[in-house]
Order: C-alpha cells, then sequence, then structure tokens
C-alpha cells in the first residue's frame, strides 16, 4: 500500500485517498470552438508516461480535498505533493495538449 | 488425460535464432496477441518472413499473469462479433496446434446481486442470444444447482438474485496456448526473437520501415504493435499517441485443493470471480489497482478485498491459504474496448486497449489482426474499434460486461 503525503494533513495510508487521473488537464477555454478531434483529446487522452507523473489525489477519508502528486509509474514512489491552489513546483511535466492525428485511411 | 497431470514436454518447442536484418513483417510483443497473430499470418495468408520481438521472455507479459476466463457474452453487436469468433477458434485450437491447451468449457456466472444488476443481466442474455451466443438466465436455486460451493442465503450483505450463464465458456492454460502458438509459428518459419527491446522505429515518407532495437537496426515491410500495457510508449516513439491508461491488475492463488468448484463464478457487485485451475489452486481476481503503474505489482489492500469479497460468496473458502499474488500492466480505454487498425503511419498496426479482458480474445483479435495487416486494411471484425471512434463518438460501452476485471 502507499503511504501518501496529503498536503493538509501530513502521510496516510492510500486507502483513505482516491484516484483522480493526470493532473493540470485545463477545461477548454472556449468549448464551442473545439473541433471534434479537440474534443476527444480533452475527454479521452491523457498522457501515460513510464515515469514521472503529475497526478490528481482526493483525500476521501480525510480533509476530503483535491491535491496533486508526482509519482514514478515505474517504482511508484512519490517525489512531491502540492495543494491544487499553491504553486506549481519546478519541473512538472505539463500535460500534452496536441490532438489525436487522424487515420491515414480506412475505416 | 487426468488433469492434473500435465504430460510430459520436450525441452524446446521453438528455435532461438538470430535476428535477421529484415522481415515483411515485425511483430512487437509475444504475448498471447502477438503470437497468434504471427501464426495466422504464416497459416492463414502465407506470410512467413515474419519476427516477433520481445522485450523479456516469451509470454512473460499478461499472457503468463491473466487468470484465463474465457467467454463471449458481451452485450454489443460489435463485442459479440469478435469475442464470439475467438470463442468458436478456441472450440477447435487443440486440434489446429495440435497441441494440448486445456481448455475445460465449465460455463460461466455472472452474478446479479441488485435490482439494477438483474435487469443489466437479463438485457444481456437477451442481447447475447440475438447474436448467437449461448446465454440463460438462473435464479438462485439454478445457481446453486451449476455450482453448489456458492452462497445464496439472503443473510448476506449483497444476496445473489440471479446469475447470467453461458455454458460454452471456460478456462484455458495460458503459458500453454502461448506456447502452442509459438510452436506452430515457428514450425512455419516465423523468428521469436527474445530479450529484444524495441527502442525506436524508423520513418520515412509517413512509413514505418524499420525498428531500432536492442540487438541493432531490423528492416521491416510492416511493423504490428501488440504490447498491450506498453502500447503507450512505443506510439509516443512513432510520433503518435493512443487513449489508453496503463493500470496494474493483480490476481491471487490459493494452496492446491481438491476439486470443489466447477465453473468460473464472477461477480460485479461484491467485486470478485473466482475459478479452480486444473491442479487445484483457487483462482481469484477483481479490479485494477486505481493509479497508473507499470510496476507489475500493486497494493495489498486490493488483495485483500478480493478476499473478503470470496470468503462472503464462498464461505468453504474461509480456511483456504493465500499462497501467491502477481500483477500485470494492463491497458485500459475508456470504454472497456480494445483499439485495433490502422494508424496514422502507414504500414504501422494497433492492437492493444484489451486492458482486463484480453486473453479470451488471443484466437479470434490474433485472427482478424493477422487479416487487417495482410490486407492494409481494417478487417470487418476490426473495423469498429479503430482509433477513429473516440473522434466520431461510436464507443463501445462495454463497462457492463466487463466492470470485474476478468
Ligand atoms: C492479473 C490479470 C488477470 C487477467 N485475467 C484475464 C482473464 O481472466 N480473462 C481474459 O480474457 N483476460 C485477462 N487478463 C487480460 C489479458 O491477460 C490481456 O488482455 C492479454 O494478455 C494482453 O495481450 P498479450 O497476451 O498479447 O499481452 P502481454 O502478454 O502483456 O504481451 C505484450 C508483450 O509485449 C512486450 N513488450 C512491451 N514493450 C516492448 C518493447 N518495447 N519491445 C519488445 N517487446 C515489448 C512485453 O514484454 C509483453 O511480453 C488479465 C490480465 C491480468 C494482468
Ligand atoms: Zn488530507
Amino acid at each position: 500500500m502507499l503511504t501518501i503525503d496529503c498536503p493538509h494533513c501530513g502521510p496516510r495510508p492510500e486507502t483513505e485517498f482516491g484516484y483522480g487521473g493526470q493532473a493540470h488537464v485545463a477545461y477548454p477555454e472556449d468549448p464551442s470552438a473545439l473541433t471534434d478531434e479537440e474534443w476527444a483529446g480533452y475527454l479521452f487522452y491523457r498522457d501515460n508516461p513510464r515515469g514521472e507523473f503529475a497526478e490528481r489525489w482526493v483525500h476521501s477519508a480525510g480533509c476530503r480535498k483535491w491535491f496533486n502528486a508526482v509519482r514514478d509509474t515505474r517504482t511508484y514512489r512519490i517525489s512531491a505533493t502540492y495543494t491544487s491552489a499553491g504553486p506549481v513546483p519546478a519541473g512538472i511535466v505539463r500535460p500534452r495538449t496536441d490532438v489525436p492525428h487522424p487515420v491515414s485511411k480506412g475505416a | 488425460m487426468n488433469q492434473r497431470n500435465l504430460p510430459e514436454h520436450p525441452d524446446f518447442l521453438w528455435d532461438d535464432p538470430e535476428p535477421k536484418s529484415s522481415y515483411d513483417v515485425v511483430i512487437v510483443g509475444a504475448g498471447g496477441h502477438g503470437l497468434a497473430t504471427a501464426y495466422y499470418l504464416a497459416s492463414m495468408h502465407g506470410i512467413t518472413n515474419v519476427a516477433v520481438l520481445e522485450r523479456g521472455w516469451l509470454a512473460g507479459g499478461n499472457m503468463a499473469r491473466n487468470t484465463t476466463i474465457i467467454r463471449s457474452n458481451y452485450l454489443w453487436d460489435e463485442s459479440a462479433a469478435i469475442y464470439e469468433h475467438s470463442l468458436k477458434l478456441w472450440e477447435g485450437l487443440e486440434e489446429e496446434l495440435d497441441y494440448d491447451i486445456f481448455f475445460s468449457q465449465r460455463g460461466v456466472l455472472n452474478l446479479a446481486h441488485t435490482l439494477q444488476d438483474v435487469r443489466e443481466s437479463v438485457r444481456r442474455v437477451e442481447a447475447n442470444r440475438l447474436n448467437g451466443v449461448d446465454a440463460e438466465w438462473l435464479d438462485p436455486r439454478q445457481v446453486k444447482e451449476v455450482c453448489p460451493i456458492v452462497n445464496i442465503a439472503d443473510d448476506i450483505r449483497y444476496p445473489v438474485m440471479g446469475a447470467t450463464y453461458q455454458p460454452r465458456a471456460g478456462i484455458a492454460k495460458h503459458d500453454w496456448v502461448a506456447w502452442g502458438y509459438a510452436r506452430r509459428a515457428a514450425e512455419l518459419g516465423v523468428d521469436l526473437i527474445q530479450n529484444c527491446e524495441v527502442t525506436g522505429f524508423e520513418i520515412s515518407g509517413g512509413r514505418v520501415i524499420g525498428v531500432r532495437t536492442s540487438r541493432g537496426r531490423i528492416g521491416a515491410g510492416k511493423v504490428a504493435l501488440a504490447a498491450a500495457g506498453s502500447t503507450s510508449v512505443l506510439t509516443e516513439l512513432a510520433g503518435f499517441r493512443v487513449p489508453i491508461q496503463s493500470h496494474p491488475l493483480q490476481a491471487l492463488v490459493s494452496e492446491l485443493h481438491e476439486i470443489i468448484h466447477p465453473t468460473v463464478v464472477m461477480s460485479n457487485h461484491v467485486h470478485v470471480y473466482v475459478s479452480q485451475a486444473h491442479k487445484g489452486e483457487l483462482v481469484m481476481g477483481a479490479g485494477v489497482d486505481s493509479y497508473n503503474g507499470y510496476g507489475q505489482r500493486g497494493s495489498f489492500h486490493i488483495i485483500e478485498q478480493q478476499m473478503a469479497a470470496a470468503v462472503e460468496l464462498f464461505p468453504a473458502f474461509s480456511r483456504a491459504h493465500l499462497l501467491r499474488t502477481w500483477g500485470g500492466i494492463v491497458d485500459v480505454t475508456l470504454d472497456a474496448s480494445p483499439v485495433m487498425g490502422l494508424t496514422p503511419v502507414d504500414q504501422l498496426y494497433l492492437d492493444c486497449g484489451w486492458g482486463t479482458g484480453g486473453f479470451k480474445a488471443v484466437p479470434g483479435a490474433g485472427w482478424a489482426y493477422a487479416d487487417t495487416i495482410a490486407h492494409d486494411r481494417p478487417h470487418d471484425l476490426v473495423a469498429p474499434y479503430g482509433l477513429d471512434r473516440f473522434v466520431t463518438g461510436h464507443l463501445i460501452d462495454e463497462h457492463g460486461a466487463a466492470a470485474v476485471a476478468h
């Protein structure tokens, strides 16, 4: 089981937390302007790196606040946790926002 | 044959060749999907100048780690088509490969514990029948007839209210399935190359022409990915993205017991599934660990929860000892359906996103993927699973049929 250092409550067992996937994914600024490809990107595509990953957790059985963590998806080691409101630590890899490529042919 | 005494094996079932400088088709990943694809390319399409490149050892990924449940009772037409095609291939596979795979059609029960479960299950039974998939709705007493050890008392938290039953479903020995395909593919001329990690792609004019590997460059007319949980890492190298998240998925076995469990029981709601392996271990699994992970291991509370669920449904298991737990890396999509077909790079093909349930699909997906590769267009069974469905919105939502990892 992971031990997760909630920025508000300190280190607590993983069973107290819920997972929220990739962090820093921004809601589209002008949703009605998005193409279908851009919607697909926003709804269905998240980065899936083998290595460091900035992700969201919620302390459901504690302070019930969402926050962010940087975790290595190979070792599961968490190197930093930080509040959603506060400054983003240096070196955080931002989500890719490029749209999925169209497939060249076929259906 | 006595199921508990496995036959003797020769020491080697395939050669261990050095990679050639190029192949007509390079398949990345020697799990069930990669090996079946190689076999059908050779046997159905006469394409034998093929290499299967494997980073580790043959079928050491999810293929060695799954709980071997085979069934085709999915809800939607597109799913019924490919999973039922796969089940039909399973039914002839021992003969086709001339190799024991211990395919045992002992049936699967999918339990219902709430009114919502009951409605969803009955709907799925009707949908299955319309698609020619064998399916029945059983009441609790009939469930008990099929599986006498299951607890149908109404004093548990979520009493059994009935179940769907697919009699033709079952289990097989996953490692023997991989070896059976590998042996026949190698006999037909396919090179199975282990300890060979693909580290990059050579792309020229939008078309793949080779792969870079830990054992040097290998030229390729076509490249077919079959890398399950590692697919995102590879497609990033090829310059495009896939809508996949990789998660740990764990399973466990007990010590050996007398054979007491005649079928496969799955419960989405109490969240566990159980069968008994040929040698006598109780095999259990449940859902993925919530976080993304490439570590082939997960957290122990996941194991604890599935054992608690199993003991509630099968009080007889309460004294069974946990022998071993393990994890794989599963490639999860948002609609619980796979991604297959062409990609933005010419002559580079995709078979992934099978997530928690791609063992049952090994013959069917391998068969349809080989056809797709050979003809450079999606086979009819593959066409609904293209990357384009995430743009068009034509998702194939199988969360109901696939909710417990299986
Ligand atoms: C615990 C568990 C239980 C499961 N239970 C069931 C079940 O009961 N029923 C069911 O239908 N499904 C089940 N599954 C899912 C099923 O195992 C997978 O969907 C299926 O095995 C995936 O296809 P594969 O066999 O080709 O994958 P894998 O065996 O994972 O093959 C992919 C291969 O690609 C190789 N590879 C990756 N990257 C590279 C690279 N860069 N270069 C070279 N090689 C590379 C890997 O080493 C690996 O061997 C389960 C999975 C797990 C983990
Ligand atoms: Zn907290």
